[in-house]
């Protein structure tokens, strides 16, 4: 390989790189002006745990029995909620074309986007599963695990969630077709993640279940950005 | 055979209404499948001589133009 | 020159192709299905631990063989029209989507049904059944988003991407429910699945499942003629095809 090629092959990928941080800074300070799209759908999961004891009773056996599903499925349409900052705005103003037409791989600046999104809808919800595990009455011993699916599962719902506000971006109100093209999607995370808890409750390792979640993110997060890459391609045609 | 009479094979050992509901409704879903693409046939059908009729109208009215110009 | 002729002239002869084998596959599909259904019901022995109840296995197996195998011939022709973007792929889409849909349908309720009598419930949380609920979510929504947007061509696209990632998803889906079944139940249900079925059931069973099998096809060739005129209701072969024919003036 000449010197020449490789030269350029680095400062090719320097670029890459580059860019990806200009737009992921610049999404993550386009996202904070709006502090309400990041701070609503997490108010919505504190809402629908509070829910859950008003609906079936505050008794702790049957409230640590549900936690996690319920904090889970809350986790699951939270993101649907938050999904359409995602592309929305750089739709209409134009500038989600442009990136199309960037010189740099379409999926590298998916992947950044899914990243912020994760940064400012999954992480905060990983904090805030400590508050939801003590109202719903969830052993203590269990609350690392949920924490520790939330924080290897929510990646995976930002990455979905992608994909499926990529397609929908340019039909306007996406939201119904939205959950009814994601959530059949999720099942295994939801599955793989109560398990791993509820492993943890019953006093055997959650090892497997947390393994898997975290080889099914791994996949995801390879896979995923090629999709939103090729949604967005359709999407502003 | 397996059974011995009608009545036997309308029953199925008992499990009659199990058996028969569900080759009904496989049957109904399928004819349903069915009926809705040669309903849909018949309705391009009628768009295709539509839009012909359309088109030759259009022509004629071309020519008649043509002709009293 | 040619590569403008070409999208042109594909509709039509697809169109054609299908024609030519529609009479076939709709004759033999009723041909086998009866031969196999009759068989099944009439001729089969009784099952000793199910009794007649198991005669829904004939609807049941190749209909929830075929809503699977649907579903992936669907993810076929997705990839291929978003690789080649061969329209009449496109469309294909839309033509296979409803057919596996009602083929789940079939496979969901019939086993519902036989759940009944064997469980005593009409609704088991099945790791069969509930994977078909789940695929059967899938086939909803690729349709749902297929006639979403106001231009086909778009639907057609998203529907593909969405298909695409289902069928990334399905095996994932299918064995996570597989799992958690066998975590929440144990391994007591496994009536569907026989370890060995004797000769006099299986035969009629493997003629039923061919029967399926040229069934899809033929509605597949039907639904696919049909959306094929949709899209080019237009082009003048269309015309000649389905309208009167030239008035004389």
């Amino acid at each position: 390989m000449s010197l020449v090629e490789t030269n350029s092959r680095c400062s090719n990928q320097a670029s890459t790189f580059a860019l990806l941080r200009v737009i992921m800074r610049r999404d993550l300070a386009v996202t904070l002006r709006r502090r309400s799209d990041v701070i609503n759908p997490l108010l919505f999961v504190v809402i629908v745990v509070t829910l859950f004891p008003l609906a079936v009773g505050p008794g702790p056996d049957i409230l640590a029995r549900i936690a996690t599903g319920v904090i889970w499925v809350a986790a699951l349409l939270s993101a649907l909620l938050g999904s359409e900052r995602l592309f929305r705005d750089d739709y209409l103003d134009g500038s989600l074309e442009q990136m199309t037409l960037l010189p740099v791989p379409l999926a590298v600046l998916a992947l950044g986007k899914i990243l912020v999104h994760w940064l400012l809808s999954g992480l905060p919800l990983v904090i805030l599963a400590p508050l939801c595990a003590l109202l719903l009455k969830l052993p203590f011993e269990a609350w690392g695990v949920l924490m520790l699916t939330l924080l290897l599962g929510t990646p995976m719902l930002s990455a979905m969630t992608a994909i499926g506000a990529a397609l929908t971006v340019s039909l306007g109100r996406g939201g119904a077709l939205l959950s009814l093209l994601l959530l059949p999607l999720f099942i295994p995370l939801l599955i793989f993640a109560a398990a791993a808890v509820e492993s943890t409750l019953v006093g055997t390792s959650a090892l497997g279940q947390v393994l898997l979640l975290a080889g099914l993110m791994v996949l995801t997060l390879t896979l995923a950005p090629l999709a939103v890459a090729a949604a967005i391609r359709v999407s502003v045609n | 055979m397996a059974f011995d009479s009608w009545y036997d094979f309308i029953d199925m050992g008992g499990y009659g209404f199990y058996v028969w509901l569900a080759y009904g409704v496989t049957l109904l879903a399928l004819t349903i499948l069915v009926m809705h693409g040669l309903r849909t046939r018949k309705q391009l059908q009628q768009q295709a001589v539509q839009q012909q009729q359309r088109q030759q109208r259009l022509a004629r009215r071309k020519q008649q133009e043509r002709g009293t110009a | 020159m040619w590569k403008w002729l070409h999208p042109y002239a594909k509709g039509e002869a697809t169109y054609r192709l299908l024609g030519a084998w529609l009479p076939w596959l709709a004759g033999s599909a009723l041909v086998t299905l009866t031969v196999g259904l009759v068989w099944g019901m009439l001729f089969a022995p009784s099952d000793y631990q199910q009794g007649d109840s198991y005669r829904i296995i004939f609807i049941h197996v190749p209909s929830a063989m075929f809503s699977m195998g649907a579903y992936t011939a669907m993810a076929i022709t997705a990839l291929i029209a978003l690789v080649w973007q061969i329209r009449t792929a496109e469309w294909a889409i839309a033509a296979i989507a409803p057919v596996g849909a009602v083929l789940t349908f079939i496979a969901l309720f019939t086993g519902a049904v036989w759940g009944k009598p064997m469980w005593g419930t009409w609704w088991e949380w099945d790791a069969r059944l509930t994977s078909q609920l789940i695929l059967l979510f899938l086939y909803i929504g690729v349709l749902a988003l297929y006639y979403a947007f106001t231009d086909a061509r778009t639907g057609a696209k998203a529907a593909s991407v969405l298909a695409l990632v289902g069928v990334v998803n399905v095996p994932i889906i299918h064995f996570s429910v597989y799992w958690w079944n066998s975590l929440h139940q144990g391994a007591t249900i496994t009536k569907f699945e026989k370890p060995s079925m004797a000769p006099e059931m299986l035969i009629p069973l493997l003629i039923s499942i061919l029967g399926f099998a040229l069934l899809t096809g033929a509605l597949v060739c039907q639904r696919l003629r049909n959306e094929i005129l949709k899209q080019e209701i237009h082009r003048p072969w269309v015309h000649a095809q389905l309208g009167v024919a030239e008035q004389e003036r």
